[in-house]
This record gives C-alpha cells, sequence and structure tokens, in this order.
C-alpha cells in the first residue's frame, strides 16, 4: 500500500499557512519578545537588557497583587457561573416556541459590546439615578462601588455573571439536547434517581462543553479590561484594578515599552500554562486506569 | 412471574386521531406467557418499538389495557414494573466501570453491597465480561456495551421480561451470532421472558420460539418460525418472511377456469371451487419460490413462462421469470439442469395458498 513518492516540493503547500500564521501570531509575537529584551529609547539608541525588564515586573509588587486579584476574580466567577449555567441549562425548556423564546432571552446580554455593558451597570449602580443603587440606598443599604471596595467587587462579579453565564448556559443546553432520549429511558428502568441521572449521564455527556466553557470563561475573565474599567476604573484605591488594565496604564500611559513586553509575555504564558495543565487534567481524567497493571 | 397481556391495545401518537392512519398501534389483542422467547418482526415504521415502548411503560397506550398477571399497569411508570429493556444503540454510564455499570440498578434499590457483588460477579461471569469489570465502560467495544446494557437487566432479580429493541444493530456480523446465541442461553437459564423487536428475519428466527409479524400497527401473524414459513396467514407475512418472498397472483373466475389475467391456471377443484365461491374480487394465490418447478418441455399442471435471469447463490439458484407480465422468483436446487429461455413452470398443489382480501383462507375449509 505504501506508494506514496517523497516530494520536497510538497512544502509548498504547507506555504499559505505559514505566511497566514506568520502574520497573525509569529510576527507580532516576536515584536513583544524583542521590545521585552531592550531597552528602546529612540530610533538610534537601543541597548540589550536581557531578563532585566522581567525580574522587575516579578518583582513589582503592585503587580503581584494585581495578579492574586486577577486570579481571584477568575476562580470566583467560574465558581459561580459553571454551576449557575449547567442550573439554567436544565431547567430550561426542552422543545416548542418556550425553548426558542427563553434561548434568545437569555443571549441578550451576550449581544452587547464590553464597554456599553460597563456603561449600563455605571448607571444601574449610581445612588441617584440608577435602578440598584437608589433601590439600595432607599432600603437603607450603604452601598457605594467608588468608596468601598466590597461594594466593587461585588458588582464587578454580579456583571460578569450577568454577562457570561448564558454563554455556559447555552453551551449546555446544546451539550444536554445531544443526549440520546435512551439513556433517560435505560434510567429510568435502572430506577436511577434524578440526581444519579445527573451525576451519570448528563455530568458525563457534558464534559466536553464543560471544558470549553471553563477554558473560554478563565481566558475572558483573566483579559477583563473594559468592563471594570469603563465602571469602577480600578477603584477604589487600586481594589479592582486587574492585569490588564495595569498593562494598558503601563504600556499606553507610560509608553515603557520594555517592561509593558515583559509583562504582556508573562502574562501570555500564564494564560497558556494555565489553560493546558487544565485540558490535560481533565483529558487524562477520562482514561482508563489499569488498577493491576496492563489494561 | 409475568404473564403480559394486551387488551384492545390502540395508540396514536397526535391527541386527537381523525383516521387508522393516524394509530401507530391499531386494536391488538395479544397474550405474552411467561418464560418465552418472543420475537416481534416487522418493516421499520410499523409500530414494533412503539409496542415495545408501550409493554415496558415508557409510553401510555391511547386505548386498552396492558396487563402483567391480570393487573392493569398502563400509568405504571418503568419503574415499577418488573422490565428491563435494552435499547438498539448500547446505553452504558461512561465514568462507571463495568462493575459499576452492572451495580447500578441493584445499588439503586438500596441493596446491601454484600448481595451486589456476588450477584455482579454471577451476571458478569454468563455475559463473559469478568475480565472487564475494572476497564471504564465508555472504553469498550460496542458489542462489549450492548452485553453490559443486558447486564444491567440480568442483575436485578426480579426483572421478569427483558425487552429488546433492535439490540444488535451496531455490533458486527460476526459478533451478532455470538450475541444471538448468549441470549438464547440466558433465556434458557434465567426462565425470563423475552421480547426481541428486529426487522431481521434470520435474526428472529434464530432468537424466538414464537414470531408476531406486525404490519400496518398489527399483529398479523403469531406463530412459529414454520408456521410463517409454511403458511403465511397474511400477505404481507409471505412477503416479508422467507428469501425471497412468496409470489402472489391476482385471479379471478372466468369461464371455469381460475384465470391469471389471461392465463389460465392448472388448479385443484378444490380450490377453483374457493375461488368462484368467494364473494370479495380481490383474490390472491400464493406460491412460495421454493415450490415452483421448472422445466423445459411442457408437462402436466404446468403453465409457459419466460425466464429472465438466473443468479447463482452458491447452495441454490435463484430464477426470475415473466409470466402474464409479472415477475416470479422460483428456486433452483443446486445442479439443476440449465434452462433456456423458453420453460414452463408447474405450482406443487398442495402449497399454492388462497388469499382473500389480503388474508388466508384453508382451502376446502367447507
Amino acid at each position: 500500500m505504501n506508494n506514496k513518492v517523497p516530494n520536497n516540493r510538497a512544502w509548498l503547500l504547507v506555504l499559505p499557512m505559514l505566511v497566514l500564521v506568520a502574520f497573525s501570531a509569529v510576527i507580532p509575537l516576536m515584536t513583544v519578545v524583542n521590545y521585552s529584551v531592550q531597552d528602546v529609547l529612540g530610533p538610534n539608541a537601543r541597548f540589550f537588557t536581557g531578563t532585566e525588564w522581567f525580574q522587575s515586573i516579578l518583582n513589582n509588587s503592585a503587580l503581584q497583587a494585581a495578579f492574586l486579584r486577577q486570579i481571584s476574580f477568575s476562580l470566583i466567577i467560574l465558581a459561580i457561573q459553571i454551576p449557575l449555567g449547567i442550573g439554567i441549562a436544565l431547567i430550561m425548556p426542552k422543545r416548542g416556541w418556550q425553548a426558542s423564546a427563553v434561548l434568545i432571552l437569555i443571549t441578550l446580554p451576550l449581544l452587547i459590546p464590553w464597554n456599553v455593558v460597563g456603561s449600563i451597570w455605571q448607571i444601574f449602580t449610581r445612588g441617584d439615578i440608577g435602578l440598584m443603587g437608589w433601590s439600595l440606598r432607599e432600603l437603607g443599604i450603604n452601598y457605594n462601588i467608588t468608596r468601598n471596595a466590597g461594594d466593587a467587587w461585588a458588582t464587578i462579579i454580579l456583571m460578569d455573571v450577568w454577562h457570561w453565564t448564558p454563554l455556559v448556559a447555552m453551551l449546555c443546553y446544546s451539550g444536554l439536547r445531544s443526549i440520546p432520549e435512551a439513556y433517560y429511558q435505560a434510567a429510568r428502568i435502572d430506577r436511577a434517581s434524578k440526581w444519579a441521572v445527573f451525576r451519570y449521564i448528563q455530568l458525563p455527556k457534558l464534559t466536553n462543553v464543560l471544558v470549553i466553557a471553563v477554558l473560554l470563561r478563565f481566558m475572558h475573565s483573566f483579559m477583563i479590561y473594559a468592563e471594570p474599567f469603563v465602571l469602577t476604573g480600578g477603584g477604589p484605591g487600586s481594589s479592582t484594578t486587574f492585569l490588564s488594565q495595569s498593562l494598558a496604564t503601563m504600556a499606553i500611559g507610560q509608553q515603557d515599552l520594555g517592561p509593558s513586553a515583559a509583562f504582556s509575555l508573562i502574562y501570555f504564558l500564564v494564560i497558556l500554562l494555565v489553560s493546558w495543565v487544565f485540558y490535560t487534567t481533565i483529558m487524562n481524567m477520562q482514561k482508563d486506569k489499569p488498577p493491576h497493571g496492563g489494561a | 412471574m409475568a404473564e403480559i397481556t394486551l387488551k384492545g391495545l390502540a395508540h396514536a401518537y397526535t391527541k386527537t386521531p381523525t383516521g387508522a392512519a393516524d394509530y401507530a398501534i391499531r386494536h391488538m389483542d395479544h397474550v405474552w406467557h411467561q418464560g418465552g422467547a418472543y420475537a416481534l418482526l416487522g418493516p421499520s415504521g410499523c409500530g414494533k418499538s412503539t409496542l415495545l415502548n408501550i409493554i415496558s411503560g415508557l409510553l401510555e397506550p391511547s386505548d386498552g389495557d396492558v396487563l402483567f398477571d391480570g393487573h392493569r399497569v398502563n400509568e405504571l411508570p418503568p419503574e415499577e414494573r418488573n422490565i428491563a429493556q435494552v435499547f438498539q444503540f448500547p446505553v452504558i454510564y461512561d465514568t462507571m466501570t463495568v462493575f459499576d455499570n452492572l451495580a447500578f440498578p441493584l445499588r439503586n434499590m438500596n441493596t446491601p453491597e454484600y448481595r451486589v457483588k456476588p450477584k455482579v460477579l454471577e451476571v458478569a461471569d454468563i455475559l463473559e465480561l469478568t475480565p472487564l469489570l475494572w476497564r471504564k465502560a465508555k472504553n469498550l467495544t460496542a458489542d462489549e456495551k450492548q452485553k453490559v446494557s443486558m447486564g444491567r437487566g440480568l442483575v436485578r432479580d426480579d426483572v421478569t421480561a427483558i425487552l429488546f429493541d433492535e439490540p444488535l444493530t451496531v455490533i458486527d456480523p460476526q459478533l451478532k451470532w455470538k450475541l444471538r446465541r448468549k441470549l438464547k442461553e440466558i433465556h434458557e437459564r434465567f426462565n425470563i421472558t423475552m421480547i426481541y423487536v428486529t426487522h431481521d428475519q434470520l435474526e428472529a428466527s434464530t432468537f424466538a420460539d414464537k414470531i408476531a409479524v406486525m404490519y400496518e400497527g398489527q399483529v398479523v401473524q403469531f406463530g412459529t418460525p414454520r408456521e410463517l414459513f409454511e403458511r403465511p396467514a397474511h400477505t404481507f407475512v409471505g412477503y416479508f418472511i422467507g428469501s425471497p418472498g412468496m409470489n402472489f397472483m391476482a385471479v379471478e373466475y372466468r369461464a371455469e377456469q381460475v384465470m391469471f389475467g389471461a392465463q389460465p391456471l392448472p388448479v385443484t377443484e378444490q380450490l377453483k371451487r374457493d375461488v368462484a365461491g368467494a364473494t370479495s374480487t380481490n383474490i390472491k394465490l400464493g406460491i412460495r419460490p421454493e415450490f415452483i418447478t421448472i422445466s423445459t418441455s411442457s408437462m402436466a399442471d404446468s403453465v409457459p413462462i419466460q425466464i429472465v435471469s438466473v443468479q447463482d447463490l452458491g447452495t441454490y439458484s435463484l430464477l426470475t421469470f415473466k409470466l402474464n407480465e409479472q415477475t416470479f422468483k422460483a428456486r433452483l436446487p443446486e445442479g439443476h439442469p440449465p434452462v433456456s429461455e423458453q420453460a414452463y413452470a408447474h405450482f406443487e398443489h398442495a402449497k399454492v395458498a388462497l388469499y382473500i382480501d389480503e388474508y388466508l383462507v384453508e382451502i376446502g375449509h367447507e
């Protein structure tokens, strides 16, 4: 069957893809790498700095704090959005016009541009004209996102849950719909409880969409920028200043190209690393674990 | 122990059925005896899966009753009937091991663990799943998965009937045969009523003692594979059972002859009388391809035919011929002398069956 002819010209077929990837990823990334190891003072004045920028970024206490905030934020919203998304998907109508209606309603937040989401919530939470801010104040609750860090955090999390849980819910909904009816019928005959049906049929069948949901939500939330920037501007103090905002300040506000390039690379590697570890762990969980050697 | 009785059963998927066509199951009375091995045979869409789901309780019939040992169970959900069902595509719990899969129905009934283990091991042994017990069910092959779903029905002591909904569809042909034998073995060992839905007559006749042939929502014949072959009660059974199926001729009584178009047919006097006495105009004669003798020269009681083709199928040849512009099939035994284009066919008198309004009529029954 081996009738393949070795022909090195076949490499030419890879060329278009190579050019595409070069422009979309390699060249932009290499520019950043280039900046991260140099101190550029002017068109003709540049010095090689080695790992100096990286060290200063890693030792920057403000950035360390922002990093911890960022991690906490991602973990909190994942802990809320994933279970909530599954829950919503489970109670969504399965067919008929109700199913379409609910789907449209639930998708609405996803269609709103990110900075508009920030603006909506900024107004929503204002004590004088915002529905939520005003109501809370009238109820006698001292709520102020510009002064109280706890209020600011709670609001950002609530905003993100409102904005992005629909995505998780929709992914889960599609996953649930793809489970053949026979599974539910077999479970009834096996006298499985509702919980057992969820635990042993629905959840396992959702694994793949949940991996996608967690990865998307992690990457999204780890890079969140527009919404908190518009809502709180990173404040009060620096209590809601996340990594991307620190990066924007450094790169665009202060024009510190070297350190911000190093920062970008570390940022990118962290996201890559976390996503990879998560994905590999989940995929390994599905493999057989032969208890007595041999499979 | 359960005897399953269907009384005046009918089912329509629409809420307000207007005509017979709306019914997936039309008025049906039937008894499945305890411990029998039955097959429900019929083409796609004849209502056999619907019937199975009504028996298992996944569907509630729109009319009539389902009785288990004389008790009406119409409203009982599947979990409260002592049945198990094996589906077309293997249903297994992906994240569990084979052992946990088999133990699942028992654990759902809060069976103590010391009783779960011996039972699971016993069933695994019968199904030859023992070496796989600690593997994750997700990574098994299709036939192994199907055995696991079968096993979940067998572990429960309270199961009195297992329903199979075309369980071998996704199994490789050589394994099909093995699994079918396994089923038979299990049936002999456990005294469980088994109802096996299929559209494959070979599968039905190797598995079942008695076969119910379904056609357009009704059981048109219930009998042993031999009865279905020798005395099809309905033209559909004749056509559906056997390979190829029965040949049918629409005949009429004219000029004191049984006429098939312009061709007078040589038939017995009794048959002639029955055709003459029929009140309906829908009269058909059926003859199986096995009972047609072909010769190159005219003999007594034969009709001239045109040979269309001869197909060599190994142990026998299949002859296609034309009589009165209609295509017929005949089976020629191995070593039959070659036939030319012009030949004569003889229909074995005792094997010619008479159908009036599609149903079998005993010849000379008066």
